[in-house]
């Protein structure tokens, strides 16, 4: 294999290798233009964007776009920032992340290592959660937050993210532990482990990368989500919602420094989960697809 | 009053019956081997044994208590696994202090047991290292070691060596055999290896479709097999089987068989009451190691009758050399010493002890009972 792959690298030219790196840093360049446009143009005045030159470096740098998107910019009829809706947004994707991953755990050991009469169809139904769009639950799902008491607030949107992020997570963990042995099961119940047990000592242990995947998956899923978050968020929206009051704002002046800084600290966490995680994210993925 | 007690155990899977009447009786210190093709049943046996597995009818009772209704964990028994089954994430003494831990044993407790039975298995420098670190046979070792500490009433084996190679196969193999005589515990070793059965065991359980054919000592069912399925399993190269008519000759019964150029032989029978079966069609049934050169004959043997025939095939082995010929339309292989000089074609004198033959009712394929 490795032999192989140093012969291709061999008989590559000079030329042709230049060529290739030219056209692979064209297209980082491009796909990094709009991170640049959006960074340049966040700590610039407005006066420089409305003047003309959106790909100009600032002539003065400021951070008080920054400023006024984190604490002090108008969102809705309130001058508050982002702040809050940052926090609202943590406050419900923590534990929004945390319980859809353990469930999903809980299930793919359940439904490989327990398994049950009808198991493979559970599973089946489950499978099918991922295929629903989102617009066909708004309304059941409105009715339900309401009878619970849950509606407007951030327990109601982490009770609307966990049902809809069992499904992924299910299949994720599912899938994984289906490669576990069933033997160690059985000799950790001989050794007198009981389910919860097991699952504590034995599987956890060893559940890292699909961990990760489902964690950063449903990161960025919950994180990035805008239609639960403007329909049942009530008055505890989450960021995305509040992104979007404060670029779609029809009064005053648009300002667009403002609105790529808060742009900008909306994608954050993602960005830097990805970072944290990416590694393992496409390990995780790979897992178990070839040997060693 | 056995150690180990299973009462016309069967399992059942919705309609389909895969053990059918099952009994067997395991003394205490005994080392049982149920062995039979894969789909015989001999692991579902083991699993109801271990509790993994339900049992449809009948009871399984270990020191007189039946154990139908209780879990795994309190029956008191340990199991190696056929894929050793190993936590991956647990140092080696992690893993074997796990079901002690398990139990409640208190941490002491638990040190002087795992240093005992490292010390016993020679694992003791490797206690401190993850599975993966280790060997095929290190793994073994540790999977040995877990059941070992602890000191349950009954060791379950299921396949422990099929996934060695075959040079480390057979040392572990006289390992559990040493273990076995050591520390006089009582097993149930399941295998499909017709030689570990008759290396290891005490008693040998050989199963076939979900019955158990025969229960007996390895020399009772080496040498008098209760079927052909039994003949056959058990053995390498297998026995031979060829269709006979018994003809009385001598005052004493014979087998009518045919040599390679089709001329009829008389081989006497050892076994007086096949004179019943006289003018009858049987399966002669005569092992490898009966048919040989003259001077590798068995000198102890009162029936060892002559009978030359043409040599089809020769299979020097080493240690021994194997011949194929053809007796009664069948091939046949006759099993020499390493130096008889046998060459393809010629009509060579073998010497056939009668004595081991066995007879079996073509009908039926049991044995004909002396």
């Amino acid at each position: 294999m490795s032999a192989a792959s140093q012969d291709t690298a061999v008989s590559t030219g000079r030329v042709t290798r230049t060529f290739l790196y030219l056209v692979l840093i064209l297209f980082a360049l491009f796909y990094l233009l709009p991170l640049y446009v959006m960074g340049v143009n966040s700590v610039k005045p407005l006066s420089e964007i409305t003047g003309g030159n959106m790909m100009a470096l600032p002539q003065i740098w400021t951070l008080a776009p920054w400023r006024s998107a984190w604490s002090t910019a108008q969102i809705g009829v309130e001058p508050t920032g982002l702040k809050p809706y940052f926090l609202n947004s943590i406050l419900m994707v923590v534990p929004a992340v945390a319980i859809s991953t353990v469930v999903g755990a809980l299930n793919g050991y359940i439904l490989t290592k327990w398994r049950f009469r009808g198991d493979t169809w559970v599973f089946g139904l489950m499978l099918f959660s991922c295929f629903i769009p989102f617009q066909i639950v708004l309304i059941p799902m409105a009715v339900v937050l309401g009878k619970l008491g849950l509606a407007g607030t951030v327990s109601g949107l982490i009770l609307v993210h966990v049902v809809y992020g069992i499904g992924f997570t299910t299949l994720y963990f599912r899938n994984y532990y289906a490669a576990f042995p069933t033997e160690l099961i059985r000799a950790a119940q001989i050794d007198g482990a009981g389910f919860f047990r097991i699952f504590w000592r034995i599987l956890l242990p060893v559940s890292g990368p699909i961990a990760v995947v489902s964690v950063i998956w449903q990161f960025t899923n919950i994180w990035n989500d805008f239609l639960f978050g403007v329909s049942f968020g009530g008055t505890s929206q989450p960021m995305t919602v509040a992104l979007n009051n404060l670029v779609q704002s029809s009064t005053g002046v648009k300002e667009y420094n403002v609105h790529f800084a808060g742009a900008i600290l909306a994608a954050l966490p993602t960005l830097f989960v990805y970072i944290v995680a990416g590694r393992y994210f496409v390990r995780g993925l790979m897992a178990g697809s070839v040997k060693g | 009053m056995g150690f180990l007690e299973i009462r016309n155990v069967t399992k059942a899977y919705g309609n389909v019956e895969v053990l059918h009447h099952v009994d067997i009786t395991v003394e205490e210190s005994e080392f049982l081997v149920l062995v039979g093709p894969s789909g015989c049943g001999k692991s579902t046996l083991l699993n109801m044994i271990a509790g993994l597995e339900s049992i449809t009818g009948g009871e399984i009772a270990i020191k007189g208590r039946v154990v139908n209704k209780v879990h795994s964990s309190k029956r008191n028994i340990a199991m190696v696994f056929q894929s050793y089954a190993l936590y991956p994430n647990m140092t080696v003494g992690q893993n074997m202090t796990f079901g002690l831990e398990m139990h409640g044993v208190p941490k002491p407790e638990r040190d002087r047991a795992l240093a005992d039975v490292a010390k016993l298995l020679q694992i003791d420098h490797l206690v401190d290292r993850k599975p993966g670190q280790l060997s095929g046979g290190q793994r073994q070792r540790v999977a040995m070691g877990r059941a070992l500490v602890r000191n349950p009433d009954v060791f379950l084996f299921d396949e422990p060596l099929s996934n060695l190679d075959a040079k480390l196969r057979v040392d572990m193999r006289t390992e559990i055999k040493k273990l076995h005589q050591k520390l006089r515990t009582t097993i149930v070793y399941v295998t499909h290896d017709q030689i570990e059965a008759m290396t290891l065991s005490t008693r040998i359980a050989v199963m076939n479709k979900g019955y158990v054919q025969q229960l007996g000592t390895p020399k009772e069912i080496y040498d008098t097999p209760a079927n052909i399925f039994v003949a056959t399993f058990m053995g390498s190269p297998a026995m031979n089987i060829l269709p006979a008519r018994v003809a009385m000759a001598d005052g004493r019964p014979q087998a009518r068989i045919t040599d390679a150029e089709g001329t009829e032989r008389l081989l006497p029978f050892s076994q007086s009451n096949l004179a019943e079966w006289e003018g009858r069609e049987i399966l002669l049934g005569i092992r490898p190691e009966a048919i040989t050169d003259p001077e590798g004959a068995d000198r102890k043997s009162t029936n060892i009758v002559a009978l030359a025939n043409e040599v089809g095939v020769t299979e020097p082995a080493g240690s021994d050399t194997y011949v194929t010929m053809t007796l009664s339309g069948k091939d046949v292989i006759a099993r020499m010493r390493a130096d008889a000089s046998v060459a393809p074609g010629e009509v060579f004198n073998f010497a056939v002890n009668m004595e081991k033959a066995v007879a079996f009712d073509p009908k039926t394929e049991e044995r004909i009972k002396p």
